[in-house]
C-alpha cells in the first residue's frame, strides 16, 4: 500500500525518507513542491495529488509534511489515518513532532518506521507494542545502555501483539495505582453580526491517564449518558456494554489515551458563556477606521472565564492598529495581518475592552467585509453539556486505585461574524 | 559461513570499487547538497572499521550512523559487505539495523546478499515467534530474484506456524513474492487460500490484503470464509477491518440480488426530500414485493454497524461506503451521523470526508439534510474544505431551506477569500436554476453584485447571470435592459472595438485566436470573407442554455472512499463494483465443511477452535442445510455433521447478537418467507437460554467424535447425529423421537470401544495410592479416535492412556477467602481425561463460604485466555449456603503450554480474577505401553527431541519405588514395566497435542543417576526435566 515515506520541512528539505518496497526516487516530490507552489498556503496543499506513475497522500502536521507514496488503489484515510497515527507515535515518544526532535531520533524514528509498516501494510501501530518492542528514549536510558550496552529493542513478541487485547501490554506495575479522566468539551459556534448563534455544537472528548498495575478492568458511568448523541470509542471499549447499559467498560491500555468522543445531542440548546460587542468600521475615500470590541460573561454557570484570546485575521488593506485595551495585552503583525489579543480571566465588574484606529493602505478601496473574530477561552471544573461522570469501578485487580475525573470547557471553533 | 563470508569479500574487493564510483556519481545528483563525494569516502572508511571491531557498541554506532544516511537519502551501499557480516549479531538492535540496510540495498547488492540468506533460514527454525517472523519479514522483503524459491519454502512453512504472529507475516511475504516474482501467483494463491481459512483476527486482515493483491477476482476462494470474516471482522485490528469490508462490499456485490426496489435510482433525484416521509411507503412498497434479504448480506450489514463507532476514519468511511453500496437505502441513513463526527477532524480527512458526503448528497439529499449547518463555513477553513462545503450546501439546498442558505451565502459573498467568493456566486446561480421559487431573487441578488469593487465577483457574476438568463430569455428582459443600461455612457460600437483591441494582445493564445476569429466576422472589412455575411447566424443561432451542475456529478461511478473517487480517475488497481445479478448465484456455496478443512490444516486446528467462540449465526443455516443434503447425499452428510460440532461451540457468543437483532428480525419476519421465519425462531429460542446451546455443544462434541472414532459407522448413523444436535434447538417432538432411536444406535457403536479399554488397560503396576476410581463413561470416546489414530501411524506398537497411577491430593488457592470476600476457592487436577473435550486438562474447583451469608449465582465471568487456550467453565451455582462447601469441575484446554488462564470468578455483586497455571505435569495423560514399544518410540525421538541430566542423590533414594513416588507426583506418568533393575522408565501422552512424552530415569554407578526426556514437544520436556530434576535429587 504505502511505498515509501518522505518528510519535508516548512522549506522545502527532504531531511528523512523511508522506503518500504523497492526505492522511489525523490525526485517524485517535486510534483508535490509544484502542487505547494500552486496552493495559496500549507493548508491548501490537496492532500491527494495524482503523478503519472504514483500517487502522493500527504498530511500537514507541526509544522512539517508526511508525503506518503502509493502506487495503487487505495483508500486515501488509510493512508491519511496511518500518518497521523506516526505522527502521534513522534509525539509519543519525544514528546514533540519536530524536525529537530526526528533528526535528534534518527535511528528510533526508523525502527519505528520499520515495525509500524510492513510492505506498506500497517503491522503494529498500537503505542503500548510498540513501547515493548522499542523503548522511547530518556537520558536515563541512553547513559545506562551506553555504560552496560543494553540496548532498546526488545526481543520478546510483545504480549499485546497475541492477545485479544492488543492496546495493553502485560506485567504493568506501578507502586501509586491512578486513573484519571479528562471530560473536555468544546463549543463550536458561529455567532452572527447581531449577536444570534447560527450554528453551535458541543464536541466533547474524554482522555485517560491510567496508571494501573496488572489487568484492571473498568466500568465508567455516567449520571446522564443520553446527552451523548454520537460516540466514537477507543478500540478497548465493549460496544455491547454501551448499547445496552450505557456504560463504558473497557480494559485500558496503559498511559495516556483518548477513551471516547462523543457530541452532545443538537436538541440540547447549547449555552454561550461569552459575547462580544463590536464595532468596526472602515470609512470611504479615508485611510483609516475604527474598531472597537468588548467582551463579556454570559451564561457561564458561575464559573470564572478564563484563558481568552480573540484572533483577528484583519483585511489585506490593514497596515496598522493603533489600539488601547483595559485588560490585557495585543498584538498585530502587519505581514500576516493577524491581531492577537490576550485578555485573560473575565471580572463582571469591568469588561475588557480593546479599541482604536485602523491604518489602511491609502487608496485602495475599503474592505468589504468585517473580519470575523476566533475567540479561545476556558471554563475550569464545568462540562458545558452537563454531563456528569457517576462511578469508575474497578474489577480484576484487588488494590484500591485513585481515581479522579476533571472536567473543562473551551471554545473550539468558535467565530463572531461581524 | 562466516569464514566464506571474508573470503567472498575479498574476492570482490576489486569490482566494488568500481561500482562505488558509479554508485556515487549517480547520488550526487539527487541529494546534491549533501554529497560531497571525497569527504563521504572518508567516513566510510571509519565506519568500516567500526563495523570490523570486535565490540557491540562500536558497531551499534557505526549501524546507527549508517541509518541515519539511509534516513537522509544519502548512499551508503558501499559498506554492503561490511554491514552483511553482522547479520548473525547476537546483539538484537546491531541485527535490527543490519536488517534495515540489508532490506534497502539487498536489490542493488544481489550477489553479497544471498550471503545472508542462509541466516535467516537458521531463523526461520528459531523457537521465539518474533524471531521466525522477523526473519520471514526480511527474508522476503530482499528483492532478489534468485531467492524465489527460498521464499517460496519459507512462505509454505510459515503459512501452517503455529504462532498467528508468523503466519501474519507469512500473509505480508505472499504480496512482496508476488511484486517480486508474478509467475509463483497459481502457488501463492493456494496459501492464500489455505491462509483465508485461517481463524485468528491477526491473520484475516493481512491475506485479505494479499487476496486483493493477488487475486482479488477469485472471489471463489471467499465463499467459504465469507460468515468467518463477517465475523471476525470486530476483532480485527482497524486496518485489517478496512481492507476486508472494501473486499466484502464487492463480494457483496457480485453475490447478492439488489436490495434497492425498482425504480429507485430515478425516484433518488426528484423525491428525496421526503425520504423520512417516504419510509413508511417504502416499507408497504417491500411488503408487496417478493424480495426477501439474503441473511448472509444481512449478516454483513449488521455486523458491519458498530464499527461506525470507531476512532479510526477509515473504519467509519469504509463502513459507510458499504452501507452506501449494498444496504437497502432505507438504512443507509445511520452512516450520515458519523460521517458528520469525521468533520471535527484534522483538515485531510475533512477533505476526504467531505468530497464523499459531496457525492452522496446529490443522490441522497435527504440522508444530509439534518446536518445542514454542520457545513457551515467558517473564515478559518482553507479554501479547498470552504469549498467543498458550499458543494454540499448547494446539493442540499430545497424549498424549505433555500432562504436560510441565501442568507449565509451573503456572508461567504464578502469573504475576503476571493476564490470563495467566486464559487459562492456560481453557487448562488446553481440554486437559482434548481428552485424555481428563488430564481428571481437569486437574479436580483447577482445584478447588485454586479456593482462589486472586486472584478473576480464581478466577473463571476456576469458569467452566471449570462448562464441564467440564457435559460430564460424571455422572462428576464428587466434584467437584460438593466445591463444594457450599465453600458450607457459609452456606445456600443467604440466598446467592442475596444475589447478586440484589448484581446488582440492577450497573454493567452487563446483569446488572441478567439478574437482575431470574432474580428473577422463582426468587423466587416474588404478583406473578411463570405462567412461574416453569416454571422448573425452563426452567432444568434438557437443554443441550449447551459447546464449548472455540480462537479461531482459525475464521481458516483467510482466506489466510495477510493482513491479514484477522491481523484475522479480510475487509479492503478481499481476493482470496479460489479452491478448487481439478475439472479442471486448459488448461496449454499458459503455453507462451510469442517472436515475437508480439518484435514489440510491441521496446525490450524488448534487457531480454528481459539476463535470459534467469536462466530455466530451460521449454524441454522448450516443445520437446515445438512438436514437437506443428508437427504440427497449422504456422503456429504458426514462432513456436515463436523460442522455441527464447530457451530455449536460458537453458541455462545451467537446469542450476544443475535439477542440485539432479535427485535430487528422479527420486523424482517414480516416480509421474509416462511422458511425464513422458521430459521428465526429458531435463532430466538436459541438465544432465550446459554445453558441450551452448551448442551447442544456437549451433544456435538459426542457426535463429532462418534463419527470419527467409529470407522464402521454407516452414514445414515452420522445424520443422525446431526438430527441429534439440532433437536437441541429445534424441540420437535417428532425428531427427538427419532433423535433417541439413532442416540441408542450411536451408544452401541460405541460400547465395543469402551471395552477395548479395559482390554488394553492392563496396566496393574500400582503399588501406591487407590487412584480415584474412573468411570468408564468420562474416558471420553474421542481419546479413542486419537489413539486409533495414533494406532494407525505407529502400527504395531499398542499404545493407550491407562488411569493415572497416582491422583496427587495437594490443591492450588484459586481464590483466598480475604480477597474473595468471603468465599474461598481452591482446585486441584485429578488426573483425569476431561469430559468437557479430549483436548482438555480437567480441574476440580471446590468452593467454600466463609461469610455467613448465602453467596449467590456464582459463575465464571469474563474469561481472558491467551490465545488457543479455551475453557469449559462449570455451570453457575444458584447459591451456596454459609459454611457450604461444593465442589465442581471444569476443563481448561492449555494447549500442551504453562500459560496462564485467567478469568473472572463472580458472584451475584462481586467479579474476582483469578488464574490458573497449570504445573507442568498435569498437562499429561498417563500412558500405558510396553517396554519394547517405549524403546522404539524413544528410538524415534532422539536428537533435537531428547534431553536429559545428570542427578545427584544418596543412594537411598534411587530406589524403584521412591523413583517412581516422586516421578508420579509431579507428572501424570504411566509406569512402563521394566526389565532392567537400574531403569524406571514412564510414559504419558501431552494432553492437547497427544505428543509422546517419555521419561527414563536411569541409575549410574556412585550416586548418580541420568534423566531423559524424549518428546517431540521440546519446550514441555525441558520444563518436566528441570521440575524433576530437584525433586529427584532431594533426600
Amino acid at each position: 500500500m504505502i511505498h515509501s515515506l518522505f518528510l519535508i520541512n516548512c522549506s522545502g528539505d527532504i531531511f528523512l525518507e523511508k522506503h518500504w518496497k523497492s526505492v522511489v526516487s525523490q525526485s517524485v516530490c517535486d510534483y508535490f513542491f509544484e502542487a505547494q507552489e500552486k496552493a495559496a498556503d500549507v493548508e491548501n496543499v490537496p492532500p491527494v495529488i495524482s503523478t503519472p506513475h504514483h500517487y502522493l497522500i500527504s498530511i500537514y502536521r507541526d509544522k512539517l509534511f508526511f508525503v506518503s507514496v502509493i502506487q495503487t488503489e487505495v483508500p486515501p484515510l488509510f493512508v491519511i489515518e496511518f500518518l497521523h497515527r506516526v505522527a502521534d507515535t513522534f509525539q509519543d515518544y519525544f514528546g514533540e513532532c519536530s524536525e529537530a526532535a526526528i533528526k535528534d531520533n534518527v535511528v528510533i524514528v526508523y525502527e519505528l518506521l520499520e515495525e509500524m509498516l510492513d510492505n506498506g501494510f500497517p503491522l503494529a501501530t498500537e503505542s503500548n507494542i510498540l513501547k515493548e518492542l522499542i523503548k522511547p528514549p530518556t537520558i536515563l536510558r541512553s547513559v545506562v545502555n551506553s555504560i552496560t550496552g543494553s540496548s532498546n529493542v526488545g526481543d520478546t513478541l510483545p504480549t499485546g501483539q497475541l492477545s485479544n487485547i492488543p492496546w495493553r501490554r502485560a506485567g504493568v506495575k506501578y507502586t501509586n495505582n491512578e486513573a484519571y479522566f479528562d471530560v473536555v468539551e468544546e463549543i463550536d459556534a458561529i455567532i452572527d453580526k447581531s449577536g444570534s448563534t447560527v450554528f453551535a455544537e458541543i464536541q466533547g472528548v474524554i482522555d485517560a491517564c491510567i496508571k494501573l498495575s496488572g489487568m484492571p478492568d473498568l466500568s465508567l458511568s455516567f449520571m446522564n449518558p443520553r446527552l451523548l448523541d454520537d460516540v466514537s470509542f477507543h478500540p478497548c471499549i465493549r460496544f455491547k456494554r454501551w448499547e445496552s447499559e450505557r456504560v463504558l467498560s473497557f480494559i485500558p491500555p496503559d498511559g495516556n489515551f483518548r477513551l471516547i468522543s462523543y457530541r452532545v445531542s443538537s436538541q440540547n440548546l447549547v449555552a454561550i458563556p461569552v459575547y462580544v460587542k463590536h464595532s468596526i468600521s472602515f470609512k470611504e475615500n479615508s485611510s483609516c477606521g475604527r474598531f472597537d470590541i468588548t467582551i463579556g460573561p454570559k451564561q457561564n454557570m458561575g464559573k470564572t472565564i478564563e484563558g481568552i484570546t480573540v484572533t483577528v485575521h484583519m483585511p489585506k488593506v490593514v497596515l496598522n492598529m493603533n489600539l488601547t485595551t483595559t485588560q490585557g495585552s495585543y498584538t498585530f503583525d502587519p505581514v500576516t495581518k493577524v491581531l492577537t489579543w490576550d485578555v485573560g480571566k473575565i471580572t463582571p465588574q469591568k469588561l475588557p475592552s480593546l479599541k482604536g484606529l485602523v491604518n489602511l493602505q491609502s487608496g485602495a478601496p475599503k474592505p468589504e467585509e468585517n473580519p470575523s473574530l476566533n475567540i479561545q477561552f476556558k471554563i475550569q471544573q464545568l462540562a458545558i453539556s452537563g454531563l456528569k461522570v457517576n462511578r469508575l469501578d474497578m474489577y480484576g485487580e484487588k488494590y484500591k486505585p485513585f481515581k479522579g475525573v476533571k472536567y473543562v470547557t473551551k471554545a473550539g471553533k468558535f467565530q463572531v461574524r461581524t | 559461513m562466516s569464514s566464506n563470508s571474508f573470503s567472498y569479500n575479498e574476492q570482490s574487493g576489486g569490482g566494488e570499487a568500481t561500482e562505488l564510483g558509479q554508485e556515487a556519481t549517480s547520488t550526487i545528483s539527487p541529494s546534491g547538497a549533501f554529497g560531497l563525494f571525497s569527504s563521504d569516502l572518508k567516513k566510510n572508511e571509519d565506519l568500516k572499521q567500526m563495523l570490523e571491531s570486535n565490540k557491540d557498541s562500536a558497531k551499534l554506532d557505526a549501524m546507527k550512523r549508517i541509518v541515519g544516511m539511509i534516513a537522509k537519502g544519502k548512499n551508503a551501499s558501499e559498506l554492503f559487505p561490511a554491514v552483511v557480516k553482522n547479520v548473525a549479531s547476537k546483539n538484537i538492535e546491531i541485527k535490527k539495523l543490519v536488517y534495515v540496510y540489508l532490506v534497502r540495498y539487498a536489490e542493488e547488492q544481489q550477489d553479497l546478499a544471498l550471503l545472508s540468506i542462509s541466516t535467516f533460514q537458521r531463523a526461520l527454525k528459531d523457537p521465539n515467534q518474533l524471531i521466525r517472523a522477523s526473519a520471514l519479514r526480511v527474508l522476503s522483503s530482499i528483492r532478489v530474484p534468485i531467492i524465489v524459491p527460498i521464499m517460496m519454502l519459507a512462505i509454505k512453512e510459515a503459512s501452517a506456524d503455529l504462532s498467528p504472529y508468523v503466519r501474519k507475516n507469512a500473509a505480508h511475504a505472499i504480496q512482496k513474492l508476488y511484486s517480486l516474482d508474478p509467475e509463483q501467483k497459481e502457488m501463492l494463491i493456494e496459501v492464500i487460500e489455505k491462509l483465508l481459512k485461517d481463524k485468528s483476527t491477526l491473520v484475516a486482515g493481512s491475506v485479505v490484503m494479499a487476496f486483493e493483491e493477488v487475486c482479488p477476482d477469485r472471489i471463489d476462494l471467499i465463499h467459504k470464509n465469507y460468515r468467518k470474516l463477517c465475523n471476525l471482522l470486530v476483532d480485527v485490528e482497524e486496518w485489517g477491518q478496512v481492507v476486508i469490508i472494501h473486499m466484502l462490499t464487492r463480494y457483496a456485490r457480485t453475490q447478492f440480488v439488489s436490495p434497492w426496489k425498482e425504480g429507485d435510482e430515478l425516484e433518488d433525484n426528484e423525491k428525496n426530500f421526503y425520504e423520512s416521509d417516504d419510509d413508511q411507503k417504502e416499507k408497504t412498497d417491500k411488503r408487496k414485493k417478493p424480495y426477501t434479504m439474503d441473511p448472509d448480506h444481512r449478516l454483513l450489514i449488521r455486523n458491519t454497524k458498530p464499527l461506525l463507532q470507531s476512532r479510526n476514519a477509515a473504519v467509519v468511511m469504509a463502513v459507510a461506503q458499504l452501507y452506501w453500496h449494498i444496504s437497502p437505502k432505507s438504512e443507509a441513513g445511520i452512516i450520515s451521523k458519523s460521517l458528520v463526527r469525521l468533520l471535527r477532524s484534522n483538515r485531510e480527512v475533512q477533505y476526504i470526508v467531505l468530497q464523499n458526503i459531496a457525492t452522496m448528497s446529490i443522490q441522497r439529499k435527504g440522508m444530509f439534510e439534518p446536518y445542514l449547518k454542520s457545513f457551515y463555513v467558517r473564515s478559518t477553513d482553507p479554501t479547498m474544505i470552504k469549498t467543498l462545503k458550499l458543494e454540499i450546501l448547494t446539493n442540499l439546498a430545497n424549498e424549505a431551506n433555500i432562504s436560510t442558505l441565501l442568507r449565509e451565502f451573503q456572508t461567504y459573498v464578502k469573504s475576503q477569500d476571493k476564490q470563495f467568493a467566486a464559487a459562492t456566486i456560481q453557487t448562488i446561480g446553481r440554486c437559482a436554476t434548481n428552485i424555481v421559487e428563488v430564481t428571481d431573487t437569486c437574479l436580483n441578488g447577482l445584478v447588485c453584485l454586479l456593482s462589486n469593487r472586486d472584478e473576480i465577483v464581478v466577473a463571476e457574476s456576469v458569467v452566471v447571470i449570462k448562464k441564467l438568463l440564457q435559460m430564460q430569455p424571455v422572462q428576464h428582459g428587466e434584467i437584460i435592459k438593466h445591463m444594457a443600461k450599465l453600458l450607457d455612457s459609452i456606445t456600443t460600437k467604440l466598446l467592442t472595438q475596444y475589447i478586440l483591441n484589448l484581446g488582440k494582445y492577450d497573454q493567452n493564445y487563446d483569446i488572441r485566436d478567439r478574437t482575431r476569429f470574432i474580428r473577422q466576422l463582426i468587423v466587416p472589412n474588404e478583406k473578411s470573407g463570405a462567412l461574416s455575411k453569416y454571422a448573425k447566424k452563426i452567432f444568434l443561432a438557437q443554443k441550449p442554455a447551459p447546464l449548472l451542475e455540480s462537479p461531482f456529478k459525475d464521481r458516483d461511478h467510482f466506489q466510495l472512499g477510493t482513491l479514484s473517487h477522491t481523484l475522479n480517475i480510475k487509479a492503478t488497481g481499481y476493482l470496479e463494483l460489479s452491478n448487481w445479478p439478475e439472479v442471486a448465484p448459488d448461496p449454499s456455496v458459503r455453507n462451510v465443511e469442517v472436515i475437508e478443512l480439518a484435514k489440510e490444516w491441521t496446525p490450524a486446528g488448534k487457531a480454528k477452535q481459539e476463535n470459534s467462540a467469536k462466530k455466530f449465526y451460521s449454524e441454522s443455516e448450516e443445520e437446515e442445510d445438512s438436514s437437506d443434503s443428508s437427504s440427497d447425499s449422504e456422503s456429504e452428510s458426514g462432513s456436515e455433521s463436523g460442522e455441527q460440532g464447530e457451530s455449536g461451540e460458537e453458541g455462545d457468543s451467537n446469542e450476544d447478537s443475535s439477542e440485539d437483532s432479535s427485535s430487528e428480525q422479527d420486523s424482517e419476519s414480516g416480509r421474509e418467507s416462511g422458511l425464513e421465519n422458521k430459521r428465526t425462531a429458531k435463532r430466538n429460542s436459541k438465544a432465550k437460554g446459554k445453558s441450551d446451546s452448551e448442551d447442544g455443544e456437549k451433544e456435538n462434541e459426542k457426535s463429532k467424535t462418534s463419527d470419527s472414532s467409529n470407522a464402521e459407522s454407516s452414514s445414515i448413523e452420522d445424520s443422525s447425529s446431526d438430527s441429534e444436535s439440532e433437536s437441541e434447538s429445534e424441540s420437535e417432538s417428532e425428531s427427538r423421537k427419532v433423535t433417541q432411536e439413532k442416540e441408542k444406535k450411536t451408544k452401541q457403536g460405541r460400547t465395543p470401544l469402551t471395552k477395548d479399554v479395559s482390554l488394553l488397560d492392563l496396566d496393574d503396576f500400582n503399588p501406591v495410592s487407590t487412584p480415584v476410581a474412573l468411570p468408564t463413561p468420562a474416558l471420553s470416546p474421542s481419546l479413542m479416535a486419537d489413539l486409533e489414530g495414533l494406532n494407525l501411524s505407529t502400527s504395531s506398537s499398542v499404545i493407550s492412556v491407562s488411569t493415572p497411577v497416582f491422583v496427587p491430593t495437594k490443591t492450588h488457592v484459586l481464590l483466598h477467602r480475604m480477597s474473595g470476600k468471603g468465599l474461598a476457592a481452591h482446585y486441584f487436577f485429578p488426573r483425569q481425561p476431561c469430559i468437557f473435550g479430549d483436548k482438555m486438562v480437567s480441574i476440580q474447583i471446590t468452593l467454600n463460604n466463609t461469610t455467613d451469608q448465602k453467596i449467590e449465582n456464582i459463575h465464571i465471568g469474563e474469561k481472558k485466555l491467551p490465545i488457543g487456550l479455551k475453557m469449559h467453565v462449570f455451570n453457575p451455582i444458584d447459591s451456596l449456603e454459609p459454611e457450604g462447601s461444593i465442589t465442581v469441575s471444569m476443563g481448561i484446554d492449555f494447549c500442551d503450554s504453562t500459560q496462564t488462564a485467567s478469568f473472572q470468578l463472580c458472584t451475584k455483586d462481586d467479579c474476582f480474577s483469578v488464574n490458573i497455571q497449570p504445573p507442568v505435569g498435569e498437562l499429561l495423560l498417563p500412558v500405558a505401553m510396553s517396554e519394547k514399544d517405549f524403546k522404539k518410540e524413544q528410538g524415534m525421538l532422539t536428537g533435537m527431541n531428547e534431553t536429559s541430566a545428570v542427578i545427584i542423590a544418596a543412594p537411598q533414594n534411587f530406589t524403584p519405588s521412591v523413583i517412581f513416588q516422586k516421578v508420579v507426583n509431579i507428572a501424570n506418568v504411566g509406569a512402563v514395566p521394566s526389565g532392567q533393575d537400574n531403569i524406571n522408565r514412564f510414559a504419558a501422552k501431552t494432553v492437547h497435542s497427544g505428543s509422546l512424552m517419555l521419561v527414563t530415569v536411569e541409575l549410574k554407578e556412585g550416586s548418580t543417576a541420568q534423566l531423559i526426556i524424549n518428546t517431540e514437544k521440546t519446550v514441555i520436556g525441558s520444563v518436566l526435566l528441570r521440575e524433576l530434576k530437584p525433586v529427584l535429587s532431594q533426600g
